[in-house]
């Protein structure tokens, strides 16, 4: 039994301007100890995605169709008092912007304790003294006055590095992470993805690590989901990803990445822009920027072996490709 | 403590600005040897009064014996009363405050929820009601309300009185209506009367700093974090939306009291707003200058203690203006 199995999971927008499926059939699962990185440009569904699973989602959206089981438990369409049981408890989840997601006007210690007591039967004292272990735990300097002070008296890294802490107080099974690095500086980003990864490896807690930047996964995640237009394109080992990328998209994110072999070489655009949810291409959705598009691609793409793309066994080795799509 | 002192030298420039201001315009309107002297009196004791009253004196001179008399709490005698003008007012300030207070009270209690419930329930029918009802609350005249409740709640129903204040009872050595039943029977109609605009700007505040809260990451990662809904709306919105609200109410607390002047004149009730009319109509210009001294020293109280509690509420507003 996975931890976490998504299963071709659908999540619309209701919108006036006609139905934004944000998600559309994604599957993924997520073991204990495991590290997932979901990557894709901005817009593809990553965050709705991991919203879904939080049962997050306001009006106008709605999980409408698919499976989300946890530790092989429906809770796709929980009720909302147990959902807010798994919430922050069992299925802990980080934002992006760690300048915006503690409250400006509550202290450091109150928004800790509170996560604990929303959760355990403690008395505040020891749910304080909780707190501020967690808060030593995740790097933080002198955490017993750190506890006091107000979120603007935090850098970014270190609000980051409090919002880990409040995600990891309740010791969760599954963390899902949503481009909890993208806001913060390179050297920052790799303090905090040390820290997670040792953190997870510590508890064998399982990790969906949203990022729309490949190069943080190589070395970091097991395994990983590349999404499109809010499909899933591909899905693989992060090795086998790296070295082999199967699909066409997939192989243009990883010709963008900068990295050591290849340096000096021409970094690789994927020419053109994700379609607008609303009006996205029949059959593949890539293909109206894929250089290996013919005759066959406006035909319905499903996932196959990992790949969603007809013509996967087809294309050229990885390396000649790249230079096929720089030119 | 450098910011609190900093605060107060700048309330006292204002307070003497005001003082000028107030004394220039007084001194533009008119001669008040026209209305105190006898016409039938000879050009001799004409003299003399003026000379008696400091009047022949360049403007300059006459400001600052006006500044010095004001510093000893000396704004002259009531022409009408023949009383200390600062006494007779400071005689219907707890009048006024009891009012004000109360109005506040009730745009605040009313408000809060009402606007929170509003923007919670975007859309709802209940919020629409709520937000129709604010737009009535802010377009119907103050005075035209005042007679409505009248006619209603005390001539057709009979439950309130039609004007007046009830007895005073005391409290923690504080002389007030409030605190006596017969006394809130009183108050209920004009403080109404004079809380429905506040009301109504309360509940719009209330609704768009929740809409605007709502929608931030912190709400959502409150919600990740399995907090139930009554905390995250009564702790993480409502300690956020309190900060607009806390200005408006310090604001509109001081024109309150300075403007509560139709309700009182309405309800008949004894407090400055109603002296101040009647000074203004028998030309009694030591009150009128004594209540707008009186009125500005209570706005800079005001504004101050609004920009104390800010910092107690957001702590991104330091006292001492330094930031970590
Ligand atoms: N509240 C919403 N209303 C309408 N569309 C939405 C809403 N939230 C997200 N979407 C749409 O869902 C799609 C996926 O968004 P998101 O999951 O945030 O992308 P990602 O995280 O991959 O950058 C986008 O096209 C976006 O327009
Ligand atoms: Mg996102």
């Amino acid at each position: 039994m996975r931890l976490l199995e998504i299963d071709d999971l659908q999540t619309h927008f209701f919108t006036s301007g006609g139905v934004v499926k944000a998600v559309d059939g994604v599957s993924y699962g997520v073991d204990r100890g495991e590290v997932l990185a979901v990557v894709g440009e901005s817009g593809s569904g990553k965050s709705v995605t991991g919203l879904s699973v939080m049962g997050l989602i306001d009006a106008p959206g709605r999980v409408v169709g698919g499976s989300i089981r946890f530790q092989g438990r429906e809770i796709a369409n929980l009720r909302s008092a147990e959902m807010r049981r798994l919430r922050g408890a069992r299925i802990a989840m980080i934002f992006q912007d760690p300048m915006m997601t503690l409250n400006p006007v509550l202290r450091i210690d109150t928004q800790m304790v509170e996560t604990i007591l929303a959760h355990q039967d403690m008395g505040r004292a020891e749910a304080w003294a909780k707190a501020r272990d967690t808060l030593g735990r995740v790097g933080i300097p002198s955490p017993d006055e750190r506890m006091r002070a107000w979120p603007h008296q935090f850098s970014g890294g270190m609000r980051q590095r409090v919002a880990i802490a409040i995600a990891l107080l309740n010791k969760p099974d599954l963390i899902i992470a949503d481009e909890p690095t993208t806001a913060l500086d390179v050297t920052i980003q790799a303090q905090i993805l040390h820290l997670m990864q040792g953190l997870v490896e510590q508890d064998g807690t399982g990790l969906v690590w949203i990022t729309h930047d490949l190069s943080v996964v190589a070395g970091f995640a097991d395994r990983v989901a590349v999404m499109y237009a809010g499909e899933i394109v591909e899905a693989a080992r992060t090795d086998d990803l790296i070295d082999a990328p199967r699909h066409p998209y997939s192989r243009g994110l990883i010709g963008s990445v900068p990295s050591r072999n290849r340096r000096g070489a021409r970094l690789a655009q994927i020419p053109g822009g994700a379609p607008p949810a609303l009006d996205r291409p029949e059959g593949c959705r890539f293909a109206p920027r894929c250089s290996f598009r013919t005759h066959g691609c406006e035909k319905l793409q499903v996932l196959r072996d990992g790949v969603r793309c007809w013509r996967a066994g087809d294309l050229p080795p990885f390396a000649a490709a790249l230079t096929g799509t720089a030119s | 403590m450098v910011y609190v002192i900093r605060r107060l030298l700048q309330a006292l420039f204002l307070a003497l600005v005001m003082s000028f201001l107030v004394f220039a315009g007084i001194f533009a309107v008119g001669n008040p040897v026209d209305i105190l002297i006898d016409p039938d009196a000879t050009q001799a004791e004409r003299a003399r009064l003026i000379a008696q009253l400091g009047l022949d004196r360049p403007f300059h001179q006459q400001y600052f014996i006006f500044l010095g008399n004001v510093l000893q709490g000396d704004f002259g005698n009531s022409f009408v009363y023949n009383r200390p003008a600062l006494g007779l007012i400071l005689e219907r300030m707890p009048a006024t405050l009891e009012l004000a207070f109360a109005a506040i009270m009730i745009a605040v209690v009313l408000g809060i929820p009402l606007g929170l419930y509003a923007g919670l329930r975007h859309g709802s029918v209940g919020s629409q009601a709520i937000m129709a009802g604010s737009i009535l609350g802010f377009s119907v005249p103050n005075f035209w309300q005042a007679i409505i409740l009248i006619m209603v709640f005390s001539v057709a129903l009979g439950w309130f009185p039609v004007s007046g204040r009830g007895e005073v009872g005391e409290f923690l050595g504080i002389r007030s209506s409030l605190f006596t039943l017969n006394g809130l029977h009183h108050i209920a109609l004009p403080a109404i009367n004079l809380a429905v605009g506040h009301l109504a700007l309360v509940i719009r505040l209330a609704r768009s700093g929740t809409r605007e809260v709502q929608a931030q990451d912190f709400i959502r990662f409150a919600r990740a974090k399995g907090l139930s809904e009554s905390r995250i709306v009564l702790v993480h919105i409502l300690r956020n939306i309190l900060i607009p609200i806390v200005t408006l109410v310090g604001m509109s607390f001081g024109g309150l009291i300075a403007f509560a002047v139709v309700t009182e004149t309405i309800f008949a009730w004894p407090g400055m707003g109603k002296l101040i009319i009647d000074s203004i109509r028998l030309l009694d210009r030591p009150v009128v200058v004594a209540y707008l001294i009186v009125i500005v020293v209570i706005f800079i109280i005001l504004n101050l203690l609004v920009d104390l509690l800010y910092s107690l509420i957001d702590p991104r507003i330091r006292l001492d203006g330094a930031r970590q």
